[in-house]
């Protein structure tokens, strides 16, 4: 099988972030970056996928930035080869959809695997758009998944319920969380990371579909409320917690 | 010298642990002191990443990763579990060690390689009833028998005792002091039940008795009579090792302190306001600053074989009481918490106090230090 990942390099989730002096991005310095989260679920599957039927897997990434650091945790967790696209500057979705279309349509991968959102711009919109671009059918935020020959069933979260869908390679897929428990890359892995190919892809030119204009932080409007140990407090203590904070 | 930075694979490596260590250990670390014993299916998970290998070469079932890959294990297993840490010490720096720096080829190729996957366990047995800080006064005997060798005595306090598969055993022999690797399915070997014990309670330590035990004399490691020198090579280090997973528990208290003094209010504001507190950091995070450089420095050393036991000794000196040192200010900082056994910090304080006894205690290093200087007319 020809298996493709697509994967995207984002804050820690643990970093504090700051708003760069532009006010359109965010400051990096002192950000430490890793391989999204949701990522790994999608790469988890590809790698097993390939353990089973066979075949390479190949992680790509479109970034502004030097990502091969990421790329090599993929390799390191067990993907064959890496493409790296480098941006001349913070791409949008579209311009990052139209990349990995343009440099992976005559590669003929069966399935094409990306994180249902990467949590920086959580646009959600790449597996789609790619989809859409490469004319294959995409099935997005999927849970369980099962793959015989160019048959694919997919188990999608939908509020409050699961949907089971069919389709046919090659197709799109965006991982949910609980598709699979991602392997921590063992240590000789860590090691022949290093011997694997990145090939660098020039960036297709394609103009930007959304323009960031600004970004802020979120205000911390908590507002904390004081209460005594009468009977009245104790009352207005459960019930605030009842119907304002929803915790009980 | 003076390239500090680490290379690609070996922060990932870092990361690949520390995430390890937060999923897996940290959520069972107080089961491990609580229930006396590491899960074998942690001990397995540790094996099947490689992590008991990093520092072997790949020819022996190694990955490469070489001292300082190791330092980084000890250090991100450190901050998690102490037991743990242990354990790998005991098995991979001085037990698998032993039998890589002194094995002949046959035998590196035999015992290191299930070894480095973590199949068996190792451990290191040179202490005994006399034979502490005196580690010279060995009565353990080996004598020769034809093509074998017979070994009698009894060993004590050895680490992974009671559960390990492969031994590096230390004997007093006509010609000085030698090893042996000895197997723990040799008849008259036994060990003795898990010794009770105040910190790193996971980690199982016990007697070995050595009862007319035969072994071939391919297991000899180094030649015979240099037996203690092989010893003191692998406790260079091991006592580097036991430094990182020591400086990885003094980052990890600091950052629980640092947490904590900004949490908790007292006389109406977080207690990191006050500067007492604030000094019991400044402390803290300068002793680890000097300790991660130590370890790492000398680690790089290591790997250029031009690490001297010297500088082992100063880094197992200065981080194990360094440690007893952030145990202490971080049991200070949390107060009665910091005493109670639902935080981590009494674990700490218990796990801690042994690191400036065991494998060296802190007067031996400084023997070992100023013995060194002293022929070296006092240049370091």
């Amino acid at each position: 099988m020809n298996l493709l990942v697509c994967v995207s390099r984002v804050p820690d989730t643990a970093t504090k972030i700051f708003v760069g002096p532009d006010g359109k991005t965010i400051d990096s310095k002192g950000v430490k970056y890793i391989l999204n989260p949701y990522d790994e679920f999608a790469l988890e599957e590809a790698i097993r996928l390939k353990e089973k039927n066979g075949g390479e897997v190949t992680a790509l990434t479109v970034s502004a930035d030097d990502a091969t650091d990421i790329l090599r945790n993929a390799l390191a967790m067990g993907a064959d080869s890496a493409i790296f696209i480098k941006a001349p500057a913070e791409p949008d979705s579209y311009q990052v959809a139209h990349n990995i279309a343009n440099s992976v349509k005559d590669k003929n991968f069966d399935l094409i695997f990306f994180g249902r959102q990467s949590v920086d711009f959580d646009s959600f919109q790449i597996p789609s758009m790619v989809a859409e671009l490469l004319n294959i059918p995409s099935v997005s935020v999927v849970s369980k998944l099962e793959v015989n020959g160019s048959k694919v069933i997919a188990e999608r979260d939908i509020e409050g319920g699961k949907e089971t869908v069919e389709l046919s390679t090659p197709c799109a897929i965006s991982a949910q969380k609980g598709l699979n428990e991602p392997r921590y890359p063992k240590l000789p892995d860590i090691m022949k990371a290093k011997k694997k190919p990145i090939e660098e892809v020039a960036f297709f030119q394609v103009d930007a579909a959304v323009e960031v204009i600004s970004i802020a932080l979120p205000v911390n409007k908590r507002v904390g409320k004081i209460l005594g140990d009468s009977d009245s407090d104790i009352n207005e203590i459960v019930r605030s917690l009842h119907e304002d904070a929803k915790v009980i | 010298m003076f390239e500090l930075n680490f290379t690609e694979e070996q922060t990932m490596l870092r990361e690949m642990v520390r995430d390890f260590a937060d999923n897996e250990l940290k959520p069972i670390a107080s089961q491990i002191d609580e229930n006396e014993a590491i899960p074998m299916e942690i001990i397995r998970k540790i094996g099947e990443l490689g992590i008991l290998g990093a520092a072997f070469p790949i020819e022996y079932g190694g990955s490469g990763f070489g001292e300082v890959g190791y330092c980084i294990i000890q250090e991100e297993i450190g901050r998690a579990c102490l037991s743990t840490a242990t354990f790998i010490g005991a098995h991979v720096s001085i037990g698998t060690n032993a039998i890589y720096l002194g094995g002949s080829e046959e035998i590196r190729k035999k015992y290191v390689v299930p070894l480095a996957s973590g199949e068996k366990v190792a451990a290191f047995a040179l202490t005994e009833e006399r034979a502490g800080s005196d580690a010279f006064d060995l009565r353990t005997k080996a004598v020769p028998d034809g093509d074998d060798w017979i070994i009698n005595g009894e060993k004590q306090w050895i680490t992974n005792g009671p559960f390990a598969d492969t031994f590096s055993v230390f004997a007093r022999t006509p010609r000085g002091i030698t090893a042996f690797v000895v197997e723990k399915d040799a008849p008259g070997f036994s060990s003795g039940a898990p010794e009770k014990k105040m910190g790193i309670r996971g980690s199982k330590t016990s007697s070995l008795t050595f009862d007319n035990v035969r072994v071939p004399k391919e297991n000899m490691l180094g030649g015979e009579g240099r037996g203690f020198l092989l010893a003191m090579k692998t406790l260079d280090a091991g006592r580097l090792g036991l430094g990182a997973a020591c400086l990885g528990a003094c980052k990890e208290l600091l950052e629980l302190s640092t947490k904590y003094a900004k949490e908790r209010k007292q006389f109406g504001e977080p207690i990191a306001n006050f500067q007492a507190i604030q000094f019991m950091l400044a402390e803290m995070a300068t002793l680890i600053y000097t300790s991660e450089s130590l370890v790492y420095r000398t680690a790089v050393l290591y790997d250029k074989h031009e690490m001297l036991s010297r500088q082992s000794a100063m880094v197992k000196l200065f981080v194990s009481e360094a440690l007893d040192k952030c145990v202490d200010y971080a049991m200070q900082i949390h107060g009665g918490m910091g005493f109670s056994r639902e935080m981590p910090i009494e674990r700490f304080y218990r796990d801690s106090r042994i690191n400036r006894i065991f494998e060296g205690t802190s007067e031996i290093q400084k023997l070992v230090i100023a013995r060194d200087i002293i022929k070296r007319n006092g240049i370091v």
